[in-house]
This record gives C-alpha cells, structure tokens and sequence, in this order.
C-alpha cells in the first residue's frame, strides 16, 4: 500500500512542478471552451498574437461565458486572469458590479455592428443573432414568426436551452421579452407544446437536432455556414423571424489587479484589427466587428439578415432577466 | 478483540481515521467552505420545493424500478451458467460508467423520436418527461443493482446449495431458505445507492425531462454556482441535500439484516435448483430483454463513432495520457482507502458497533455530496495557496476517488465481513502478523471484490466531467472534457469517435480488474 501512496503523491509532485520558468512575460487570458479547442479561433490567435507581442499568451478556458463570470467572481481580485474574453452584453452590467475589471481604454472605434458601441468597459470582438436552425430538406415552409411557431401542428418540436444553465438560451428569454414584451407568457404558453425539451447548454441541443431528435434548434443564423463551409452540406437553414432577431455580442475585458497592464492594452488592440478579426468567421462562426479586407468567407453571403435587430441594453438586463425567468418557468412547468 | 493473539498496531487504525477524515475534509469541508465563504441570507422558495419533489420522486421511482428488476436479473445469472457469461457480466458495467452525455445520445438512438423504435413503429415514440428519465436512470443503474445483488448471491457458500438439494428442496424453497435472507442483506443499500445516486442527477434529468418540470436539486446548486454566482443559496441546496439523504440513508440501512450463513470450502458455486426448463426459458428471456436493453445503446454509439474515427483529433492522445493517469491514481487511492475503512468498520464492530455503523453511513457521504459544490469548496480552499491550474490533475484524481468511495465499500465490505468471519479467528489463533494474516486469510477472497471495485472506480473516474471542469487548462484536458469541448465547437463527428475511444478505454480498465470470471470463489 505505501508504495501506492508513493505513487500518487509523486504524481502529485510531478503534476505540481510541470510549469517551466519562462522569462518572456505571460497575458493570461479567461475564455469559454469552444475558443480554445484546436477548431476554434484559440491557437490561431496565440499564434498571431505572439508574433508580435514578445509575450507568452495563456488561453485559459472555463467552461461557458457564465461560467467564465463565476470563475472570475470567484477568484476575485487574485485572479491570474488578465483579460477575460466571452463575455456577451447580457452578462456585462453584472460583470462591471463586480468591481473587478479596468476601464478598457481603447480610442473609439466604428465597429460594424447594429449598434452604437458606447461601453468603456467591454469592447465588443464577435457578435451574431440567435434563430432557429433547420434542415431545409425536411422542413419546406420554415415558421417566420413565434406565432407562426406556436401556431404549427402539435407535433412540431424544438430544442431549446435552459435560461439558468446556458447563454443562447438565456438569449432567447429575452429575445421573446424584447420582441413581445408584455405578452411575452403568452407567448411562452403557445410555444410549449412544441417544446421538446431544455438541455444543459447549446451543445446537447444542438446534438439532439443534429441526430433527428427535433425539427428546430435554439442556435445562431451564422450556424448553417458551418455545415457549408466545413461539411459542404448546404441542408441547413436559419428561419427568418418577422418580429427581429436577438443579437448576442461578445465582449472582452480587462481586469483591475492585471498584472500585465501594457500587454493586456495590446491584445485588447490586437482584438478589433484586421489579424484577429478574420479569424472570427470560420473559427467561432460568428460575424467579425470591423469590415475585414478581404471580406467574409463565401459561406456567409447565403445566410439570412435579419431586418430588425434587438438587443435589451446591458443595464436593463439583470430586471427583465428575472421577470423573464419566472414567467419562462410558469408557462413551460404547466 | 479479545480474541486476539497480536495486538492491532497504532498504525492501521490511525490510517483508518486518516482516511474518514480525508472523506469528510472532502466532502463535508468543501461544503464549509462555499458556506463560510459567503452571509447566511438563503431561504427556500415554492418553487425550490417543486423541485425538491420532482429531485426525490424521480430518484425513488428509478431506484426502486432498477433494484425490483435486477433481482430476477441477477438471479438469472446467478443460477443459469452460459457460455460467455462472463463477458456479459463485464460488458453489463458498461453503462452504468458511461459519460451522461454519451449514454443519453445513446438512449435517444434506441428511444428517441429518431430512434430505432421510432422507425420500426412508423410512428415518433415520445419519452421525454418522467418517463425518460426513469428509463436513463434504470439504464445507468440496472448494471450496478445487478452486481450488488449478485454478489451477494454468489457469496452463498455452494455447500448450501448442495444441502438444498439433498434436502429435495424446490426452487420456492431455495428462494425462502437462502434468496430471501441474502436479499434482506443487499437490498436496501443497493436501492439506497441508486437512490443517492439519482437524487445528484442533472444533465440526464434535464434533457430527458422535457423541460423545466424536471428540474433537480443539482441544477438548482448549478445555476447558482456558475451562473448566478449565489453562494449562499448553493450552499443551503447543498447541505439540504445532505440532511435529506443522511436522514434517508439511515432509515434505509435500518432494514437491512445481514446474512449469517456458515463457512465455505471456496469451492466453485453450482446450483442444483431453478434447472428446470420453465426456469431456464424465463431466465434466458430476461437474459435476452435485459441484454438488448442494456446493450443496444452501446451499440448505436459504436456505430456511429466507429466511422468517424479517422476524425480523431490529435489531441486525445495527452488526453487520454491525462485521463488514464487520473483514473489508475484515483482508482488506486480509492482501493487503499476503501481496504483501511472497510478493516476500520470490522475491527469496530466488535466492541462499539454504533460507531462502526456510522463509519458506514459516513462512507455514504460522498455520493450525497454534489460535485459542484465539492469543486467549488476545494477551488475556494486551495486558490489562495496555489494555481488550481497545477493541481488540476492530482485533485481531480482525489475527488474521483472520494465519489467512487461508496461503491468501493459497498463491494469490499461484505466480502471482507465474511473473510474475516470465516478465517479471521483461525488466522489469529496461529498467530499470523498482520501483513500474512491480510496475505493469506483475508486477500485471497477479497480479491474478486477488489478487482471489481477498483474497475468502478478506474472507469467511473475515466469517464467523468466533475470537477475538472473547473480546474483543467487547455494543456491538461482529460478525454470527456475533450469530448465535450468538441461537441461545443461543431465537432460532432469527432465528438463521438472520441464517445467511443473512451467507453473503450474505460471498459477495458474495467475489464482488466474485474476480469468477470473472478466474480466467483476461486481459490485454487
């Protein structure tokens, strides 16, 4: 037996003093898992940032965007962490309650967003509209509306995420609010039959579409390029909803206790040029924020633009959230 | 202990109190830690207690319906010898340490509205709701209820059976004399297992719930922990949970009666009842159900990984290093800890049985204990020592072993009660030091036990997304974190061959210590 122990206490060691000492200084970064998987836009950006920052950049992934603010909250101000990036708007006016982050100090910049940005916290380095995505070659008359949705025969199903463990599906809590406002349980009520059921995160529902479980999935308009770009398979579409999309904008930010200030400055620079921008599309499968130089990938011109845009603004997030959550629950716990 | 020749060294006993105390730190300190790391200003609301009767409905109906079927299950194999038996009996783990996504994907694949049975029918079956989660939670634990069941079976020394039969006795008699007495011995904790086990079930509950109704308790402390970022209203789920279960666990161990059958020769078990042809039909046909139940999700997610396997990322190779590393040391330190509290217990029993009991209760805790708020409490007692970056590995293989800990005793306990039973006074008559006396009385029939359990705890640990999801880097993924990671970027494809080099990695582990055919008594 004390050879066993020998064993996993000498492997604790092992693990404990793998870390090499490097002289070149360290950014580290807090992002959301799908960033840094070797598909995502993570070591491209590590790549392209290193090459002129004479720096080590640590992408430090933690689960989701939520989950990236409860680690934070967690670490408080020792945080190793010094920018965190994946956050998006309907998290940001709690993030800044923390205390913890810096003013970004960034010059003010046009981005290529529906919106005016005016935050000085966050700035903004993807952004994209929630929908409904569905296969075009078993579904011809996509619904063009929530009422159109709930309108559809009994046995229309989607999935969707729940609100109190995923970012799209918070997204979509508030798409309805903002889309329906008062009416919005009303509109939940005609939506429930056709809930097929609530997962985790975006990633089981969108497996679950994907295996043939369910007619339409909570994901984003960009998500069909993807199958194009990647697969070649065009049988994927976002529905087109009259009543405007949801926007999701992705933000970073900078944290007050960083330890690397300057660096920290220069990759939240090096986020909005061109380098870092072109990676966006085909890596996280999202729109970029500035208008890139050679455009977007082809992919992306057969995607649906929503007319209309809505957003509720950062601030007014955190009230509605909870007014949303609750009728959510009433009318799909019936 | 009067009957002792040798005196019980300091040491064992002091590493048995080692390790209830390491059991406790873990599971009960990082409770405390969420707790004091937060103001007291929790309170339940109506719709926490709708969810609190959903957490425990769902647990009792699926524990119930998993123990109820796996006695005819277990007794089936127990009674009915085939060629292969052995390898159904491994293979019949497979689901219980299966990845919840994974499993749940090949749940659908069998009884999904896509699914096998959906098609053969013409017609979307619909078992999201209640139903779906029972029918997860009886796939997941079915396995488990059969091999706590058999291997109480199993103990019955053969000379029984053979005195059964020269007696003339019936299968109705062999039922009453000795099924009965070994089923009120390895019922209530089986159920109470799978019980505990279910109550911590969220993703499962969830996805196959159909919505918000099928909230649990676990994703009540989720939402709490990781996205509202409400400590307090976590730690109170979290320690609600632990007095509901302690209060249920007691109540539950209460019936159970051991068993006090006599000493065996070890020799291989045969039965002499239940041959008859209505016997063997009914066995083989609950063989056959149980069977395709239990494997054809498995065999979906082999189909669809299989062709996907040139799509391995490369990546999985450090993961799986990373993953079998933490799953060998989990498993180890599991097996040590299980062995020194198992030997506590026994060696207590003796003169202060109340506290041996709830050494045994205590040995529950950890199953009651959701891993969110355990990798929570650790993060909160180690971040301000040292990076949880670096300890990512060695606590995740610690945690492991702590949550694999129940079943480890569960299966360790028995066999070692009825070793030290049968052979425990002969060995301490001849005077054995301590470590030959373990060699030669204890061991040899505790092998079997051993094996299985450290096959639990390698694959349970292999396969699981707790609390490294916390702590790991980039650098240090482990294959389910992989997977998931994989799953989250479009990667659905390579998602599952990944789902499938893991049930493979983890079965084999399994297969390894478990070895099937060393469920049995044999000796020589």
């Amino acid at each position: 037996m004390k050879t066993l122990t020998f064993f996993a206490v000498g492997f604790g060691l092992a693990c404990a003093t793998q870390t090499i000492a490097q002289d070149k200084p360290e950014l580290t970064v807090y992002t959301y898992d799908s960033f840094v998987t070797e598909w995502g836009p993570g070591p491209k950006v590590k790549q392209a940032f290193e090459a002129e920052c004479n720096c080590t950049l640590n992408l430090v992934a933690a689960g989701d965007g939520a989950a990236l603010l409860a680690r934070l909250q967690l670490e408080g101000a020792q945080s190793d962490a010094d920018i965190v990036l994946g956050l998006d708007t309907n998290l940001t006016a709690r993030a800044k309650a923390t205390g913890l982050f810096a003013e970004h100090g960034q010059q003010k910049q046009d981005f290529n967003i529906p919106i005016e940005w005016h935050d000085t916290t966050f700035l903004p380095y993807d952004w994209g509209y929630f929908s409904f995505v569905y296969d075009n070659t078993k579904l011809e008359n996509a619904p063009d509306s929530f009422e159109a949705l709930a309108a559809m025969s009994d046995d229309f199903k989607i999935v969707i995420q729940d609100p109190r463990s995923s970012t799209p599906g918070l997204g979509l809590l508030l798409w309805v609010k903002a889309a329906y406002g008062d009416r919005a349980p009303e509109i939940w009520s005609g939506l429930a039959p056709h809930v097929l059921t609530v997962t985790k995160g975006w990633s089981e529902a969108y497996g679950m579409f994907l295996e043939g479980e369910a007619d339409m999935v909570l994901s984003y308009t960009t998500s069909p390029a993807y199958h194009i770009f990647a697969e070649n398979d065009a049988t994927k579409s976002a529905a087109l909803f009259n009543e405007g999309h949801y926007m999701q904008i992705e933000v970073s930010g900078k944290l007050a206790a960083s330890d690397q200030p300057e660096l920290a400055d220069q990759f939240l620079a090096f986020m909005t040029t061109d380098k870092f921008q072109t990676l966006i599309p085909t890596t996280n499968w999202m729109y970029p924020v500035i208008t890139l130089k050679d455009g977007l990938p082809s992919a992306f011109d057969t995607l649906i633009r929503p007319a209309d845009s809505l957003i509720i603004s950062a601030d007014e997030v955190e009230a509605i959230k909870k007014e949303a959550l609750e009728e959510w629950l009433t009318a799909l716990s019936q | 202990m009067v009957d002792r020749t040798q005196p019980i060294t300091r040491i064992t006993t002091f590493a048995g109190w080692g390790a209830i105390a390491l059991l406790l730190a873990v599971s009960l300190g990082s409770l405390l830690a969420v707790w004091l790391n937060t103001d007291i200003s929790a309170g339940f609301t109506p719709a926490d207690f709708r969810i609190i009767r959903f957490t425990l409905t769902q647990a009792f109906l699926s524990a119930l319906i998993s123990v109820i079927l796996a006695i005819p299950l277990a007794r089936a194999l127990a009674r009915y010898d085939f060629r292969g038996r052995q390898l159904f009996i491994t293979f019949l783990g497979a689901s219980f340490i299966l990845p919840v996504i994974v499993a749940v994907f090949g749940i659908l694949a069998i009884w999904g509205r896509s699914g096998l049975f959906s098609n053969i029918l013409q017609h979307p079956l619909n078992i999201y709701g209640l139903t779906g989660v029972i029918l997860a939670h009886v796939f997941f634990n079915l396995p488990l209820a059969t091999r706590l069941i058999l291997q109480g079976w199993l103990s019955v020394p053969t000379e029984h059976f053979r005195l059964c039969a020269t007696l003339g006795m019936t299968a109705k008699d062999v039922t009453k004399h000795i099924e009965r007495p070994i089923l009120h011995a390895t019922l209530p904790a089986a159920f109470l297992t799978i019980f505990l086990l279910c109550i911590t079930s969220f993703a499962v509950a969830l996805t196959l719930g159909g919505g918000p109704r099928a909230t649990t308790v676990e994703l009540a402390i989720y939402q709490a922990l990781r996205f509202d970022f409400d400590l307090p209203k976590a730690a109170l789920f979290a320690t609600f949970q632990f007095m509901l279960c302690t209060t249920i666990a007691l109540l539950v161990l209460s019936f159970s009666k051991p068993t006090r059958f006599s000493i065996g020769l070890d020799r291989p078990a045969k039965r002499w009842d239940g041959q008859s042809r209505f016997h063997k039909y009914t066995d083989i046909s609950l063989l056959t159900l149980a069977g395709l139940f239990l494997f054809l999700p498995l065999a979906a997610i082999l189909i669809k990984g299989i062709g996907h396997l040139p799509k391995l990322p490369a990546s999985v190779i450090p993961a799986s290093i990373n993953s079998l590393m933490i799953s060998l040391t989990s498993a180890t330190i599991c097996i040590s800890l299980a062995l020194i509290i198992a030997s506590l217990i026994i060696r207590l029993t003796k003169n202060s049985p109340r506290t041996a009991r709830a050494i045994e209760g205590i040995s529950f805790l950890s199953l009651v204990a959701s891993p969110f708020v355990i990798g929570t409490g650790l993060f909160i007692m180690i971040f301000p020592f040292v990076s949880p970056f670096k300890l990512a590995l060695p606590i995740t293989a610690l945690v492991n072993a702590i949550m694999a800990l129940p079943f480890a005793i569960r299966i360790i306990l028995p066999t070692m009660q009825r070793a030290e039973a049968s052979y425990g006074r002969l060995a301490d008559s001849l005077g054995m030091s301590q470590f030959a006396r373990f060699r030669l009385a204890i061991w040899p029939r505790l092998k079997p036990s051993a094996g299985f359990a450290m096959g639990l705890a390698a694959a349970l640990s292999m396969g699981d997304l707790g609390v490294i999801t916390l702590f790991a880097s980039p650098d240090n993924a482990t294959l389910p974190l992989t997977m998931y990671r994989l799953m989250a970027s479009y990667q659905t494809d390579a998602a599952s061959a990944v789902a499938l080099l893991l049930i493979t990695i983890s079965l084999t582990l399994f297969w390894i210590f478990d070895k099937g055919g060393r469920i049995e008594h044999r000796i020589r």
